[in-house]
This record gives structure tokens, C-alpha cells and sequence, in this order.
């Protein structure tokens, strides 16, 4: 081997080993995809609970006061929302898992703590400020508050992993000040931030790192 | 050339010594273990490494109990962050100039 190749290698192991060292590389963009279906069923199942038109505007919580589905309104509410929740995290969890194993990267390190405690904390405060929207009666915000916090989260946690989080937190952040001006279409721009957002930046993301 | 040949530092000549360098370049402390694990090399010849590191003034050392666990991290100085830099500098001013 030449000097020249010698250094070159030399280069770009050192590049690697400081990528590797202060970032989590191993989210797959499968993960994305799969959130974002995830998401975009649990909006079209609200939808058809609340029995709206997505595409027209409304004020969500005049809509239904009575039962459906054996369920009133916050308790369909919450039940979407939370499994929606637990079917992407585990979708992420899954798939990423596999990305990590077939690079034998590991899946917990000290990045991907890093990168957890920086998402957790905007997240939690917006889920915070979330309930105390609905405690004071303001439900038309909740949709756009949840799209901007979670922008928040990504741009914050996204300095901990690949860089595409953080273009896809400052989407959210855009699409969740849109929504907060046309109040009345909170479950579509919903649908789009946590829905057709995450299939794009995953198939994106998939392309690019995971073939 | 042969001035810049010079500029490359003799300490950052072992692959093992540019692996620690490069991890402390981007993290603030990190951990013995995690240091091993990354660099995929031995107990004993990652230690070698890091005290000649140390010995330069590149590397500084702290020790905490965790429980009754002694844990060792390390983090470069100053000293070791210019020097790392300079040698970086180096090779590639070495590669520009062969093209």
C-alpha cells in the first residue's frame, strides 16, 4: 500500500470513528415508514369516529358529545392516540434493532441515550402543555402544539443522530405554525406532520443509508 | 516537502493512539470500556496507549466510584486537541500536495 492510500485510510477511519463515537447512526428509515403508516391509520380511524371530511374544516370537539363504538369522546381520543404511540415505538424499536444488528453497531450506547434524553425533554413539556390545553378547553391547538413540540424534540434530539432528523424537526416546527393559523384542520395537518412527513424523511432516510 | 513531512506528529504514528485521539476530539469524557469497545483493541494495549498520550500532555485522566467500581474517563487537552489538528493538517496538505 502507497503513503497516499495510507493516509487516505488513515482519514477516513478517523472520520468514522467520530461519527460513530458522538452520534447514533443506526435508525433505520424503515422505522419512519412504518410510524407514518402507523400514524396515518390512527388519523383515518378519528376520522371515521368523528365522521368528518379530513379535508374540510371543523371544530373537533363540538362535533360529538354521545358514544360511538362504545366509547365517548376522550376515551376514543386517548385510546387512538396511545396506541398509535405504542404501535411506532415499537416499530422503531424493532427495525432499528435490526439495522444495529446487521452492522453489529449496538442499540443501547451512550449516543443513544444522548439522543433519547435530548428528544424526551421538548416532547415532555409539549406533552405537558398538551394537557393543560385541554384542562383550559383550547382543543384546537392541541394538533398544531403537538406538531411543533414535536419539531422541537427532533431538531434537539437530531444533533445526536443523523441529520435528516434534524430537517424533519424544522418540517414539523413549519407545518405546526401553518396549522395553528387554519385552527380548524388540525386532524389533517396532524396526518401530514406525524403521517406523510415520516413515510417521505423514511423512505428518504432508507435510500440514502439503508441499501 | 520535507517540511511538512515533519509536521506529522511521531505520537499519532499508531493507529490505536489516532483511534483515542479521535474519539476525544468529539466526546467530553469517555469511559475505558466504551473506549475499548470502539477501538476493538486490548485491555492492556489500549492502556500502553493512553499513558503515552497522557505522558505528551494530550490526555487527562479522572477517576470516579461508581458504587464500589473505580471507572477511569478520559478527555484530550488543549495541548492534545492542537496537536491532533495540526497532524490532521498535515496529512492532508501531504495528500492535496501528491494530486
Amino acid at each position: 500500500m502507497s503513503k497516499h492510500q495510507e493516509h487516505l485510510e488513515t482519514l477516513s477511519e478517523i472520520r468514522s470513528l467520530m461519527e460513530r463515537s458522538s452520534r447514533f447512526i443506526s435508525l433505520s428509515g424503515l422505522s419512519g415508514v412504518a410510524a407514518g403508516v402507523i400514524a396515518l391509520a390512527g388519523a383515518i380511524v378519528a376520522a371515521i369516529y368523528l365522521e368528518v371530511n379530513l379535508f374540510e374544516e371543523h371544530h373537533y370537539y363540538v362535533i360529538r358529545q354521545g358514544e360511538k363504538w362504545g366509547m365517548d369522546y376522550w376515551t376514543f381520543f386517548f385510546v387512538d392516540a396511545g396506541v398509535v404511540l405504542i404501535l411506532a415505538l415499537a416499530a422503531g424499536i424493532y427495525f432499528t434493532t435490526k439495522k444495529a444488528r446487521k452492522s453489529g453497531q449496538k442499540i443501547w450506547d451512550p449516543t443513544a441515550r444522548l439522543m433519547l434524553i435530548n428528544l424526551a425533554i421538548p416532547l415532555g413539556a409539549g406533552g405537558i402543555f398538551c394537557l393543560i390545553l385541554i384542562h383550559h378547553g383550547w382543543f384546537g391547538l392541541v394538533a398544531p402544539t403537538t406538531l411543533i413540540f414535536y419539531g422541537l424534540a427532533l431538531l434537539n434530539g437530531g444533533k445526536y443522530t443523523l441529520n435528516d432528523i434534524r430537517f424533519l424537526g424544522i418540517t414539523e416546527i413549519i407545518l405546526g405554525l401553518i396549522a395553528t393559523y387554519y385552527l380548524g384542520y388540525g386532524l389533517l395537518f396532524w396526518a401530514i406532520g406525524f403521517g406523510v412527513l415520516h413515510i417521505v424523511y423514511g423512505i428518504a432516510m432508507y435510500m440514502k443509508y439503508d441499501r | 516537502m520535507k517540511n511538512i513531512i515533519t509536521q506529522l506528529n511521531k505520537l499519532f504514528e499508531s493507529r490505536v493512539r489516532l483511534g483515542i485521539m479521535s474519539l476525544l476530539m468529539v466526546n467530553d469524557w469517555v469511559e475505558f470500556k466504551r473506549m475499548k469497545e470502539m477501538l476493538e483493541v486490548s485491555d492492556g494495549n489500549l492502556a500502553s496507549h493512553i499513558s503515552s498520550l497522557e505522558k505528551a500532555g494530550f490526555v487527562e485522566v479522572r477517576k470516579v466510584f461508581v458504587g464500589k467500581k473505580p471507572q477511569t474517563s478520559y478527555a484530550a487537552t488543549k495541548e492534545g486537541k492542537k496537536a491532533f489538528n495540526d497532524h490532521l493538517d498535515a496529512l492532508e496538505t501531504l495528500l492535496k500536495n501528491r494530486d
